[in-house]
């Protein structure tokens, strides 16, 4: 019921939220707008070519880092801190901005009590609006560029539109969850007297003390934005982050519904819509694969319980409200989407259960991030336009522009810069004892790794939390992969629709190889997962597959296995 | 390949010199001042006062007194209680440290701890191990669930109404009014502890901790 609730409820909202957003960024700006621009001495009537446009994209995001740092480094002695938090550490605080920044949302800190109220509203808040704004300013850049404009567009005005678009659907949604019971006020934790007193380590206890806080409005932008960043640590399994089956739903098709209208809109925005369909049905096979295999795999019993338990799902780091179904299908989302937001720790899945998030990531198009997500699928249609083209023997184009070694040089290096990270980051954690901080034993240490580089190239920013993380090893390398990841692959596709733009058109005729048909659309599905297929298989068998062989084998399957 | 209705881009062609750092950092200090202060001020002080109860926390007040809230799960261990699930949270159900256990199925830590749960659960309620529901024997993933399932209750129930000295079909009619559930179907079906065991205490004044 969850699963089909999201996905309808989702589609539904899409489709309209897709016209509007299209229609928003092909209109002149409003006149509230301009006004706004114009204080920042922003003229909102004039465009730039795509150097320009990354140079600024790239310059704003670089002064709110800063801003942000100087925020979690000093927030013992700034306002708004009731529970008395203290200044943050410069290497969490590093990494904690390169998340924040790019939109991942990765915390190695606990919110409730590694964060003021003014660090959470002003530095994380804000990141959490801007940074998907500014995904999806690019994301129209690289359209336009692909229109055939050498002018991709006004930087400001572009990131202003999109947050013009999220304020709204956040202050609903906060409203929506607050009504279900996600904290909403300015004073301090709640101290409570327990029913029954607690003896620990000889001192009695007798109070239990509720963190409560601002938590919806931030709540609604974290799902809304790709963001995933929680309140408290364990994000939206924590019954006062998510408190009813209702919030549950409210949250998770929060998670999917822009990534998916993005589709949409660039169909709309390309005067293509036979394209957004095609790219949708690619997607939404690709989402409904992995779902599948994610609710399937955590219907079985945890291995450790057999025996010792009737048979049931796996309950282990899931909360009974929730179930096994509707938190696995939520892992399956928030990984495709760049979201990152958890309802169930993942680190407790059943082996194949977590093997689905860490491909959702590795994929990191399926809806994927807000604007970036439709980047990353775009990068892999200019390279199955190339590889079809070169199948049939036919000068590779798209949309009536020839593509060349330039644009096919970016393409690639695109797509190698993760294996890179990813595995490269990975082989050197390992291979240096002492520093990977795992919880785990055996082959599932080695996924643990694997998924928190995985999950910082994706800029999705969920983990097997067991990680020790909260290390300046962890924290730098994490940064690096954080900020590599997010604006290498933004700047890339930016310069091929730049380069691409700046190339005469050759009309469409029956010859041109047609990039809206079912055949073309299977194609991009191959590549796409042979590609990363081919990238990830080995650590991946290493990882978790390894894992699940070894359970069935030295765990007693007779009569207790269902 | 147009569509009927084509959408024009009315995006200006002027490329003209591009501001630079007091632009960046004014852009910035704009959203800071939009996005982290108006809006989550405007969106909290609304949301709290259109629903005051659920904005602070969900509280339950017992004679005047704050006891807990009632999302948020507390150890109890009496034989005239239900007993929820194992918790991660510090030392047992402590929102400050809210965690699950984040052990992986293969780690022999966490067959160690089922082990010794399920041992226990099976002494105390009388039941052979393999008719303890996994919920009782998992710990959840904040490690402040408030509920465990509703076999999760009917394996305690003789236990409780003798302790409490009620009859078993009385705690079950409190089970039923302490259940909570989502719309359509939607998520699973949980019983609150911490309001069950509220209603127990009035049932039954003094048979209790």
């Amino acid at each position: 019921m969850d699963i089909l609730l999201t996905y309808l409820l989702a589609f539904g909202l899409a489709v309209p939220l897709g016209f509007l957003i299209a229609h928003l960024y092909a209109a002149p700006a409003s006149r509230f707008t301009a006004g706004l621009l114009r204080v920042c001495g922003v003229d909102a009537s004039r465009g730039m070519g795509w150097r320009h446009y990354g140079a600024a994209l790239i310059g704003t995001n670089v002064v709110l880092g800063l801003t942000a740092y100087l925020i979690y480094v000093l927030q013992g002695a700034l306002p708004l801190n009731p529970d008395g938090i203290a200044n943050m550490r410069w290497d969490t605080a590093l990494h904690t901005t390169a998340s924040f920044i790019t939109n991942t949302n990765q915390q190695h800190y606990s919110g409730q009590s590694g964060l003021s109220y003014f660090s959470q509203l002003v530095a994380i808040v804000t990141l959490q609006f801007v940074t998907p704004a500014v995904g999806m300013a690019a994301l129209f850049a690289v359209l336009r560029g692909l229109k055939g404009q050498t002018n991709v567009g006004n930087y400001y005005l572009d990131v202003t539109r999109a947050v013009g678009v999220l304020v709204p659907s956040a202050f609903v949604l906060a409203l929506l969850l607050t009504s279900q019971g996600v904290p909403s006020t300015y004073g301090g934790a709640k101290v409570a007297q327990l029913v029954e007193a607690q003896t620990v380590e000889g001192q009695a206890v007798t109070t239990q003390t509720i963190p409560v806080g601002p938590v919806a409005a931030m709540v609604a932008i974290k799902q809304l934005g790709t963001n995933g960043g929680g309140w408290y640590g364990p994000n939206s399994s924590v019954p006062l982050e998510n408190p009813t089956p209702l919030s549950n739903l409210f949250s998770m098709v929060s998670i999917i519904v822009f990534p998916i209208s993005l589709v949409f809109a660039s169909g709309l925005f390309l005067n293509r819509r036979r394209f957004g369909g095609a790219i949708i049905a690619v997607m939404s096979v690709t989402s409904a694969a992995l779902t599948f295999g994610a609710v399937m795999a955590e219907r079985q019993p945890n291995a450790a319980l057999l025996g010792l338990a009737a048979p049931g799902g796996n309950f282990e780091g899931k909360e009974v409200r929730l179930g096994t179904d509707a938190t696995a299908l939520w892992a399956s989302l928030t990984t495709q989407t760049s979201n990152g937001s958890v309802a169930g720790m993942h680190d407790s899945f059943n082996p194949l259960g977590g093997l689905v998030p860490q491909l959702g990531m590795f994929l990191n198009d399926v809806y994927g991030g807000i604007g970036v997500g439709m980047i990353n699928m775009l990068v892999f249609v200019v390279l199955t336009v190339f590889i079809a083209g070169l199948m049939v023997g036919r000068t590779p184009e798209l949309f009536g522009r020839k593509i060349e070694v330039r644009e096919i040089k970016l393409a690639s290096l695109i797509i190698l810069l993760q294996p890179l990270l990813v595995l490269g980051f990975t082989a050197a954690t390992v291979s240096v004892p002492g520093v990977t901080g795992n919880s785990n034993p055996g082959f599932h240490g080695l996924s643990q790794v694997l998924y928190e580089y995985n999950s910082a190239y994706a800029n999705n920013g969920s983990g097997f939390e067991g990680l020790g993380d909260n290390t300046p090893w962890w924290n730098v390398t994490c940064a690096i992969v954080l900020i590599l990841a997010r604006f290498l692959p933004i700047l890339g596709p930016l310069a091929i629709a730049g380069l691409l733009a700046g190339k005469k058109a050759a009309p469409e005729t029956s010859g041109t190889l047609r990039v809206d048909t079912p055949i073309f659309a299977g194609m991009l599905l191959s590549v796409m997962l042979l590609l990363q297929l081919l990238n990830f298989a080995p650590t991946l068998v290493l990882g978790p597959v390894a894992e699940q062989l070894t359970l069935q084998t030295t765990t007693p399957t007779t009569g207790v296995q269902k | 390949m147009t569509t009927p209705s084509t959408l024009t881009d009315v995006t200006p062609t002027d490329t003209a010199p591009q501001p630079g750092f007091s632009t960046w950092l004014r852009f910035a200090l704009m959203w800071l001042v939009l996005c982290g202060l108006a809006y989550p001020t405007v969106t909290t002080l609304l949301a709290g006062s259109l629903f005051p109860a659920q904005a602070n926390g969900s509280l339950i007040t017992r004679n005047g007194q704050v006891v807990g809230s009632a999302l948020v799960g507390q150890t109890f261990s009496g034989a005239g209680d239900f007993i929820g699930r194992p918790s991660a949270a510090g030392s047992g159900y402590d929102p400050v440290n809210a965690s699950g256990s984040n052990l992986a199925p293969s780690n022999p830590e966490l067959r160690k701890r089922v082990r010794e749960l399920s041992a226990q659960i099976a002494k105390r309620e009388g039941i052979p191990a393999n008719q303890i529901p996994a919920d009782l024997v998992t710990a959840s993933g904040s490690g402040l669930d408030p509920h465990i399932s509703p076999a999760g209750a009917e394996v305690q129930v003789a236990r409780v109404a003798q302790a409490r000295d009620l009859s078993e079909d009385r705690v079950r009619e409190l089970i039923t009014a302490s259940t909570e559930r989502g719309p359509l179907g939607l998520g699973g079906v949980g019983v609150n502890v911490l309001k069950l065991n509220l209603a127990l205490d009035a049932a039954a004044p003094g048979t209790g901790r």
